[in-house]
């Protein structure tokens, strides 16, 4: 495709919208301008670029054009070991890692029919709740600079810190923390975790109160944000739309509920829905959400089972350290496994899990060797990308900016 | 899901709109796929809504190389109000890659199908707006079909380990 | 009462009492000091220097970064001007959006071929004098993808500090933020080459039958996927 064609299709995008009826004025004539916003621009949701045909203030066309971020993670877990996808995985949508790498493990356990025992269940609840609290407070401190609301900002990141500090005492990183193994998790919590996480979920909720204290009733957010971006609830089944954005359309579909993985039916929390389904309900669901997350959080420490971290089988999982000075088989095992990987039966599985923007899906197609053979995330990020368009047509830009601070893009996920 | 009879039912009601269409079912770890004719993919999707599969939750390539009829895709089929997940499958060469799209059944899948294009080079018949959506615009090639080299930078070694004095020195 | 006298022409040392100072410094001005006196006088108080280096120590202590965060290192990235590694303290919190304003660039984050166009005409678009970060491994090698999708940053655009990392904590990169400071305000520490003796490990491209190469552990490339 050369630029004359790339020209023209940007040419066929105004003449496919007809200019509101309504003139501009005496003598003035209408016509359709169509900028580029991006993929360097201040919003800070990644490198998106848009396409919008405006009528004035109005948009009347959105196109994203997606793809500067793609580093081919899908080709890439190809060619290494099922355990050495888990790190490249991670770093697809890189605000909700322990997602990634839950989809990934979950689908590979269940094509090995590999059980994880309860304590490695509950360990990989905790840290999958801290994650979506990070992941919904990073959303909320830039999508309130997008608002104007910079000093919302600096709290949120604050919180950030404080979890990401809980991440760095059990797994030893910040971002990227390849704590999801193949039938559990690699490491049990060090003495004093429990203790540091209880406390951290005591203050989230008292800085919960205080964020919706500065916005919810705030006169800017209720502007920009009440009746902006209004997509019903048929349009975005249609479009494939889960997540935060389906529930504040009034559809509580919520994956940890209807098909629930990872003891999550052990759990007594609630789902969050909106009911006009516009950027203020999306807002609220997923401020909601941190509550319900400190909740789940809380509940999975006091049940918290003793037991193995990780399953006892050494065809899966390196044997413990101190096996492998007595025991021949564990030295074989704790061999094969680094070297060569486990071996995974032919198949073909999606295991779909409620990650913080929707329902991230991992397909893995594995042939019987140690490495997967196809390894693709149904990324929640890139199907909603789809409803930009009919959330922001015939809006002004600042919706649209709000609007797609509201949609929670992550771009790594969109791109992979 | 629905349970292997389940899905032969499924089958045999899609077998009964047209004798060729189903080439096959697979129940494997307690999950559904069916695998129809390219031609009869369009039919067998509005069949299934009709059952409940409303949302479609991914659509997605494969490259099955070197098995023959290479790339397929598959639209993975969720029932909301019954928790019931189904696969909808279908395989083409590379030589003949036309599958036809099902952007009119359901309006997301624009963007994947335009994503299985761009990746393994399956040609969606009826898709409004077919061209690349990850890799720019004037590349050559469908980087995901597993002939396609991974490509990549060669690591620099400097090639003077005998000559390089000890780094403790 | 005591009265202390203490003498204002005696030892030139003696400088501490802010009294003995305060007269010296009548004397300076009715011009009743002699030369010698007069230059070590001045150099204890004025600080003097070149244009340059008092224009350099303002640059360094005033980048503006441009907001470039690509993927997750771009998080980090964000993390720094936050409460907890405050880089306001610094001076750099001024964030600018427009490469105009900027002066340096930190690329934060995976640099795939299709950003990568994009990327070099933002750095052209910023003035002169600008710098560049490649900020973790992705963009300064090729780092945990070695793929067809994504291209180091060194291959199209000048890089002052790469900051290695997956992502760098930000303190990491606070690090590499302040050593680029130090190359800008004239005081570059010693290279690690000069540091442990490794001169003459620069690379060398394309040259791999060199006489004497030993070619046991050489990666061809894609094979370096196998590991």
């Amino acid at each position: 495709m050369d630029a004359v064609s790339t020209l023209s299709d940007y040419r066929r995008q105004e003449e496919s919208v007809t200019l509101s009826s309504a003139p501009a004025g005496e003598g003035l004539e209408q016509e359709l301008m169509t900028i580029n916003m991006g993929p360097h621009h201040p919003s800070t949701h990644g490198v998106l670029r848009l396409i919008v045909t405006l009528e004035g203030e109005t948009v009347r066309d959105v196109k994203p054009v997606i793809g500067y971020v793609h580093t081919g993670i899908e080709k890439t877990a190809e060619d290494k070991a099922y355990w050495k996808v888990i790190p490249v995985v991670e770093r697809m949508d890189y605000l909700s890692y322990y997602f990634n790498a839950m989809a990934f493990c979950g689908a590979v356990e269940k094509l090995l029919e590999v059980e994880v025992p309860a304590r490695a269940q509950y360990l990989r609840v905790i840290h999958l709740e801290l994650n979506r609290i990070m992941s919904h407070l990073v959303w909320l401190g830039t999508s309130c600079i997008d608002l104007g609301a910079i000093s919302v900002w600096w709290y949120c990141f604050r919180e950030r810190e404080s979890v990401l500090d809980l991440f760095e005492m059990s797994s030893g990183q910040r971002m990227h923390t390849r704590y999801f193994q193949v039938g559990g998790v690699i490491e049990d919590i060090p003495r004093g975790w429990v203790e540091r996480v209880r406390r951290f979920t005591k203050t989230m909720r008292t800085r919960a109160d205080q964020y919706a204290a500065l916005l919810d009733k705030n006169e800017i957010v209720l502007q920009r944000l009440r009746h902006t971006g209004i997509v019903d609830e048929a349009t975005l089944l249609g479009l494939g739309v889960t997540g935060p954005l389906l529930r504040a359309a009034g559809n509580p579909w919520d994956l940890r509920k209807a098909a629930p993985y990872s003891s999550y039916d052990h759990f007594d929390f609630k789902i969050p829905v909106g009911t006009i389904g516009d950027n203020y309900d999306r807002y609220r669901v997923r401020h909601a959400e941190i509550y319900e997350s400190c909740d789940i959080v809380d509940q999975a420490l006091d049940g918290l089972p003793e037991g193995p971290f990780i399953t006892e089988d050494r065809k899966v999982a390196l044997p413990p350290r101190h096996e492998l000075a007595t025991s021949m088989e564990a030295l074989i095992h704790h061999f094969k496994l680094v070297t060569e990987g486990f071996r995974v039966p032919p198949g073909e599985v999606y295991n779909p899990i409620e990650s913080p923007r929707g329902e991230l899906g991992c397909y893995v197609r594995s042939d019987g060797s140690s490495r997967p053979a196809r390894v693709h995330m149904r990324d929640p990020s890139f199907v909603n990308l789809q409803a930009t368009a009919p959330a922001t047509r015939n809006s002004y830009i600042a919706d649209l900016v709000a609007t797609l601070a509201m949609l929670d893009p992550v771009l790594g996920g969109v791109d992979r | 899901m629905p349970d292997a009879t389940g899905l032969e039912l499924i089958a045999q009601d899609l077998r009964a709109a047209d004798s060729d269409a189903v080439l096959g079912t697979s129940y494997f770890r307690e999950e559904a796929t069916i695998e129809v004719a390219p031609a009869f993919l369009r039919r067998a999707a509005e069949l299934l809504v009709g059952k409940g599969y409303t949302f479609m939750a991914s659509c997605h390539g494969v490259d099955y190389y070197p098995e023959e009829r290479r790339l397929g895709v598959h639209y993975q089929l969720l029932d909301m109000p019954n928790v019931d997940r189904i696969c909808l499958k279908t395989r083409v060469t590379v030589e003949q890659p036309n599958v036809p799209s099902l952007c009119t059944l359901w309006p997301g899948a624009n963007h994947p199908e335009r994503e299985v294009f761009d990746m393994f080079g399956v040609v969606f018949d009826g898709h409004p707006d077919l061209r690349r959506i990850l890799m720019p615009e004037d590349y050559e090639g469908h980087p995901q079909r597993r002939d396609f080299p991974i490509g990549g930078e060669p690591v620099l070694f400097t090639y003077n380990e005998d000559k390089v004095p000890g780094w403790t020195q | 009462m005591e009265v202390t006298r203490a003498k204002l022409n005696g030892t030139a040392g003696d400088s501490s009492d802010f009294r003995i100072r305060q007269l010296r410094a009548r004397d300076m001005l009715r011009g009743d000091i002699p030369d010698e006196e007069l230059e070590q006088y001045v150099e204890e108080r004025v600080l003097t220097t070149t244009l340059d280096k008092a224009v350099a120590w303002a640059r360094g202590n005033s980048l503006f970064p441009a907001t470039f965060g690509l993927a997750c290192c771009a998080i980090e990235m964000m993390s720094l001007p936050g409460a907890r590694l405050d880089i306001a303290r610094f001076g750099f919190e001024a964030f600018r959006a427009s490469p105009r304003q900027a002066d340096l660039l930190i690329l934060s984050g995976r640099v795939s071929i299709k950003m990568a166009p994009v990327v070099r005409r933002i750095y052209d678009q910023m003035l002169e004098p600008r710098w560049a970060i490649a900020m973790g491994a992705c963009c300064s090698s090729m780092g945990v993808f070695n793929n067809y999708a994504i291209v180091p940053a060194d291959k199209f655009m000048p890089i002052d500090v790469h900051v290695p990392g997956c992502p760098p904590r930000p303190e990491a990169l606070m690090h590499g933020i302040l050593k680029l400071r130090d190359r800008i305000q004239g005081n570059a520490p010693a290279g690690w080459r000069e540091r442990y003796g490794a001169e003459g490990t620069e690379e060398v491209l394309g040259e791999a039958d060199l006489p004497g190469v030993n070619a046991v552990n050489v990666f061809q490339s894609g094979e370096t996927q196998r590991a």
